[in-house]
Formats: C-alpha cells, sequence, structure tokens
C-alpha cells in the first residue's frame, strides 16, 4: 500500500501531466487577451516555482508575483533586536534556522551566536522545550516566526505544559490580514491569488470568500507539487477570465472547507492579533499574533525587560538602504531589479531579508538561477 | 519552514502517545500529533509543518486531487492528457535544478 500511495503522490510531478496544464493554462491567457497579474503569498509556492522550472512553462503574459509569503522576510527590525537583547543578557535564544542571519538595527543573531552567545537553531518548538528541560538553571527563550501554520505548533506546545525556564518571543503573522494590505496598494493590479495550501490546511478556505467578496479578486488554494501549482494557476485565471471572484479548492487532499478546527481551537486560546509591523511591506492592522495575556507567565516580553537600546546600532547600513525587498514582497519590483543581487547581496552575505531565508524571493532566484522568470525575454 | 512534504507515518510512540516515526521518501522523522485534524495510524500519510502533523491526508483524497486535475484540464478544452506535444518550454523547465521529477 505504501508503494502505491508513493506512486500517487509522485504522479502530482507526472510530466505529461504538466505539460497538458501548461498547455491549457496557455490558452486560458490567452482568451483573456491580455496581460494577467496574478499573486502567490507563499514562500512554499515561490520555491515550487523556482525548483520546478515553472516559469519556463507559464505563459509570457501571465505574471506570477510573489508577495509577503516569506514569515522571516516580513520578521521587524525590532523584533530582531529584542531576540538579540534577550541573547545578549543571557538567555538561551532557540529559533529557526532562517532566522539567525537576519539583520537587527546592528546585529543579527548570528552575529551574537559568533560572539559566544547562546544561540541555538531547531527544527521545531518542541525541541526548543526539550532544551529547556534540559538545561533548568538557564532562561531559554523561544524566538518565534512563522505565520498562522507555525502559530499552531507554538500554542500546542505552550497548551501541552512547559518548564518555568521556557518563554515565547512571538514574532508570528496572520497572513490573512496581510493580503488585505496587499490588495489595497495603490499601483499593483493583482487580479487573482493563490493562497498557501498550509495555511489553509489549518484555516480551511472559507476563510478567504469575504476577501475574493470585497477585492473582486478570485482565489485559489493551492499545493506545492508541480501539477498543484499549474491547475491552481489554471483555475484562477478561468476565474479571472470569467469575473468571478469566488475561491476554488485546487487542494481538496489537505484543505477543507472549515480547516482543521481543533489546531484552531489551540491557535486561538493561546494567540490573539494585534497590529503589527511587516518588515519592508506597511504595518498590518492585525498582523501579528501576540501570546494572550492569560500566558503572560510564558510570554518574554512580559517576562522580561527587553531593552534593545543596547543592540539597536544608530550606524546607518548604507547597503541596507538600497534593498529593494519592500517593494518586491509589494509586488512593486523583482529581484533582478536590485542592483546587489547576486553581488553585494548573496545568500552568505545577505544584505536584505529576502536574501536571508529559503522562502525569500531574492534567495530563491540567486539558488536557481539568477531570475528565473522569462516575462522580460522577448517581450 | 513550510515545506509541502507528505510523509508515511511507521510508528507511533512516545511517553504521551503523540510521538510519530514519519518517513519523507527516505528521511525519518518523529513529529509530534497534538494538532493533527484526525487520528493517525501507522501506514497513513500526514503533512508535516515545522515537526507537527498537521493533516492526515486520506488516501482517497489523493486521487481526488488527481480527478481534480482531469476535471480542470476537460473544462480548459485540452482533451486527451496523454497526447499533448513535448514542448521546447516545458524540456527548458526540466532543465532545472531537480528537474520536475526530482524531489530538489
Ligand atoms: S538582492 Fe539583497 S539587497 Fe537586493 S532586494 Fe534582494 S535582499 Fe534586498
Amino acid at each position: 500500500m505504501g508503494a502505491a500511495d508513493q506512486a500517487g503522490e509522485l504522479k502530482f510531478r507526472d510530466p505529461a501531466r504538466a505539460r497538458a496544464l501548461a498547455e491549457a493554462l496557455a490558452r486560458e491567457v490567452a482568451a483573456v487577451g491580455r496581460p494577467v497579474e496574478v499573486m502567490h503569498v507563499c514562500g512554499t509556492h515561490e520555491q515550487a516555482i523556482a525548483r520546478f522550472g515553472l516559469r519556463a512553462a507559464f505563459p509570457r503574459d501571465l505574471h506570477v508575483i510573489m508577495g509577503p509569503g516569506c514569515p522571516v522576510c516580513v520578521t521587524d527590525t525590532p523584533e530582531v533586536d529584542e531576540a538579540v537583547a534577550l541573547a545578549a543578557a543571557g538567555a538561551r535564544v532557540c529559533t529557526y534556522g532562517d532566522m539567525l542571519r537576519l539583520p537587527g538595527a546592528s546585529r543579527s543573531l548570528g552575529d551574537v551566536q559568533g560572539e559566544g552567545g547562546k544561540v541555538e537553531v531547531v527544527y521545531s518548538v518542541t525541541q526548543a522545550v526539550e532544551i529547556a528541560r534540559a538545561r533548568p538553571a538557564e532562561e531559554v527563550v523561544f524566538f518565534a516566526s512563522g505565520f498562522e501554520t507555525t502559530a499552531v505548533a507554538t500554542a500546542a506546545a505552550i497548551l501541552g505544559g512547559v518548564p518555568a525556564n521556557f518563554s515565547v518571543l512571538s514574532a508570528h503573522k496572520y497572513v490573512p490580514a496581510a493580503m488585505e494590505v496587499v490588495a489595497r496598494l495603490e499601483d499593483t493590479k493583482i487580479e487573482g491569488y493563490l493562497a498557501a495550501g498550509h495555511a489553509a490546511t489549518i484555516t480551511g478556505w472559507e476563510i478567504f470568500v469575504p476577501f475574493a467578496r470585497a477585492t473582486g479578486s478570485p482565489v485559489v488554494v493551492a499545493g506545492f507539487e508541480p501539477l498543484d501549482v499549474l491547475a491552481a494557476l489554471l483555475e484562477l485565471v478561468r476565474l479571472v477570465r470569467e469575473g468571478r471572484p469566488e475561491v476554488a479548492n485546487l487542494y481538496p487532499r489537505c484543505v477543507t472547507r472549515e480547516g482543521n478546527r481543533p489546531a484552531l481551537e489551540k491557535l486561538w486560546k493561546v494567540f490573539r492579533v494585534v497590529d503589527g509591523d511587516w518588515r519592508g511591506i506597511a504595518r498590518v492592522p492585525s498582523g501579528n499574533l501576540e501570546l494572550r495575556p492569560e500566558w503572560a507567565a510564558v510570554d518574554a516580553r512580559r517576562r522580561f525587560r527587553i531593552d534593545t537600546a543596547l543592540v539597536g546600532g544608530a550606524a546607518k547600513n548604507e547597503l541596507a538602504d538600497r534593498c529593494l525587498c519592500g517593494l518586491i514582497m509589494q509586488a512593486r519590483k523583482d529581484p533582478s531589479d536590485c542592483e546587489l543581487f547576486g553581488k553585494e547581496c548573496r545568500p552568505e552575505v545577505p544584505v536584505g531579508a529576502c536574501m536571508v531565508s529559503s522562502e525569500g524571493a531574492c534567495r530563491i532566484w540567486h539558488t536557481y538561477g539568477g531570475a528565473p522568470d522569462l516575462r522580460g525575454v522577448g517581450a | 519552514m513550510c515545506l509541502g512534504v507528505p510523509g508515511k507515518v511507521l510508528s507511533i510512540g512516545g511517553a504521551d502517545g503523540m510521538d510519530a516515526t514519519v518517513d519523507f521518501f527516505g528521511v525519518r522523522k518523529v513529529l509530534r500529533l497534538d494538532i493533527v485534524d484526525q487520528p493517525v495510524a501507522p501506514g497513513d500519510y500526514v503533512l508535516n509543518h515545522v515537526g507537527f502533523a498537521i493533516r492526515r491526508i486520506p488516501p482517497e483524497e489523493v486521487q481526488e486531487t488527481l480527478a481534480l486535475f482531469e476535471t480542470v484540464l476537460k473544462e480548459a478544452g485540452a482533451g486527451d492528457l496523454l497526447a499533448a506535444d513535448v514542448r521546447g518550454e516545458m524540456a527548458a523547465g526540466r532543465a532545472a535544478p531537480g528537474g520536475p521529477d526530482g524531489r530538489g
């Protein structure tokens, strides 16, 4: 049975089906008769598109733009500074790997680690809790980044019981709130959205219905295999052509209408939405997830007096001033528009957040061959 | 952080019976079962997110998705799936790292 299932999964990469979908997509875009601009809001979609070379299969008149779908990239500088300050004050800071090189005002957590600070990369919040259990004499802070899907894991860990020396510094963000902000940006003309299958696995697809109605733009929930992405784009362009601002679920093997109810209950038991700054984008109303007051004991912000003044550098970073991450996440620029791309700014020496994370647009374009977007070619 | 990789549950254990050992195309990981939407048993497929199973994927639904692709294609008038020509554009796609058959 296992082999059959695995074969079933691999069918989502079947080249013949992919070709057929790509051709159908080309016909659909041609039927619209003008360029169509759509946005996905998930770094994993960009990875799938780049890894499988899908951009080469997109019709030239279909512009698939990467929105604010990288949770690391939108983690704001002051949030990094809080983590850096906690580590500088002697706490053991555990975080996901991509967060290490994310620049703060003057230092990243990686810098602190290099200077001998106690910074540890964990794969899961569970690991951070285990570290706290193993070191009862230390304060262990989990610097938690990620969207609601990831916040659910943090919530589950807290609800499962954590030792007294464990706390959470939340940089969790709530995607639906950011989609609203991006949809209202003046000079973008996005006609439809691909919603991330993972987030929707938790939230369910119904959550996007009010958004689609309010913006007049269809939303298609998509998975991460090549066929998932192609089929979802095909459906999205068809909804755009027919002028139907509806929500379609092209990821039914994982996403239901109402989502993962028990997970959502856990999420909202521990977190609530508050306004928050997204690096490079804007202040997003209801865009951040903070621990509810009842969880003050595990909330690093309430437990410690975090003084970022000591780690916030006034030093002006001349290179960082030239970084276009914000405009890229707002769909106003491409990584290749940045004069630092691949030169001063590379994965080993990232200038901006988009080059730090494996889900960042600049990093993905750099890893998979510069600018895997053919929209400019021959245009 | 947000990988869309499904894995097969090999066994379930741990102090609270909430640790699942899961095989991801040859790589074994232990996932927590705190937030998965349905009871999980060995042999099931689950979706992993940062060390937590977030969804049990019913085998029927894998089939359902494949069927959905067929429907989308038919509605788009693509005709016979297997009769599609090999186009240079997709060939270009295959040359990308990992390729459409690779797992990157
Ligand atoms: S290449 Fe580097 S500096 Fe330029 S926009 Fe991307 S992250 Fe910023």
